[in-house]
């Protein structure tokens, strides 16, 4: 039995925010330079908006490249009819017609 | 000419099948078309198993399974918004690796859907994108019905799910996964409901977010 999915969410996240919190709290001896300082004390949030932005691109290129599927209407549509003929030849009555 | 190889069983020509219709109590007279075409095409092809009331999809599909008498069940909807043409894409791709389960996408390849306004196709994209990301299920479409099942794998799937709807289809892939059956798609054309109405109201999207949720907590 493989580990829920929510728990490998969460081993993840935790893992990232206790590698942060203990950078941002201090405890970790870093001679980074200010600017790399100043991107990683903001680096959740930054982390955050890329996937939301991913997400919505993603989800935005998808309905802008839905299949609508005009033909398959138009197909079916015209299968109804042919077995409806060949149904009629076969003798089929529809509800309204018996007695 | 007059054989039985005519539409609708051209599609199946070649294969042994039987086609078992549960209905539950639907006011359409669905029963009643069935009737006549058991009428017309005879008792072993055209297999009817009514229900009085609604009773669910799983136990409907535990319904048909007790009749079915082949290796393999196809299930589809009745209302024509799943078109019988793509069976035999389905049984080719099925005999191309020996599959488990043969699941139809409207979200792949050519497949897609017929009747769907902007507000559908966001909602669909958007629940469809964040089970992806939550439960890396391995398939593009969890909530389609169209699928192919080895009888016994339908057996094992019906009972290891509890849920309801759409939240049904989607943990019947998603344990088939968990069980580790092959699971392959087919690209297939979704015509919604040329008859009868559409459903998708707030009720139906709360159940699906709980749904997902529970297989994320769970799976």
């Amino acid at each position: 039995m493989a580990i829920p999915k929510m728990f490998q969410w969460l081993l993840a996240a935790s893992t990232f925010m206790v590698a942060w919190l203990s950078y941002v709290a201090g405890y970790l001896n870093t001679s980074l330079s200010q600017e790399y300082h100043e991107v990683i004390l903001v680096l959740p949030l930054y982390v955050l908006m890329a996937f939301a932005s991913y997400s919505l691109a993603v989800i935005g290129y998808r309905v802008a490249t839905f299949n609508d599927c005009i033909e398959a209407s138009k197909e079916l549509q015209e299968d109804v009819k042919e077995a409806r003929k060949d149904l009629e030849r076969r003798g089929y009555k529809y509800a309204s017609d018996w007695q | 000419m007059d054989s039985m190889c005519k539409f609708p069983f051209l599609v199946l020509c070649g294969h042994e099948f039987e086609i078992i219709i549960i209905d539950d109590g639907s006011p359409d007279g669905t029963l009643d078309v069935a009737k006549e075409l058991q009428r017309i095409y005879g008792e072993d092809k055209i297999v009817l198993r009514p229900r009085e009331k609604k009773l669910g999809l799983g136990t409907a599909y535990i319904h048909g399974i007790k009749h079915a008498t082949g290796n393999f069940v196809i299930i589809l909807d009745a209302d024509l918004s799943h078109h019988p043409k793509f069976l035999p894409e389905f049984i080719r791709k099925q005999a191309e690796k020996d599959y488990d389960v043969v699941t139809g996408t409207r979200y792949s390849g050519n497949g897609g859907v017929f009747g769907w306004d902007l507000k559908r196709k966001v909602i669909s994209r958007g629940a469809n994108y964040l089970t992806q990301v939550l439960l890396r299920p391995g398939v593009s479409d969890l909530t389609g019905s169209f699928r192919l099942y080895k009888k016994t794998v339908l057996e094992k799937l019906i009972n290891a799910c509890v849920s309801k709807g759409y939240v049904f289809q989607m943990e019947m892939i998603v344990r088939a996964r968990q069980f580790n059956f092959s699971v392959a798609e087919v690209p297939i054309t979704f015509v919604d409901r040329l008859y009868g109405e559409s459903k998708l109201g707030g009720n139906e999207i709360v159940a699906f977010f709980k749904g997902v949720l529970y297989l994320f907590a769970t799976t």
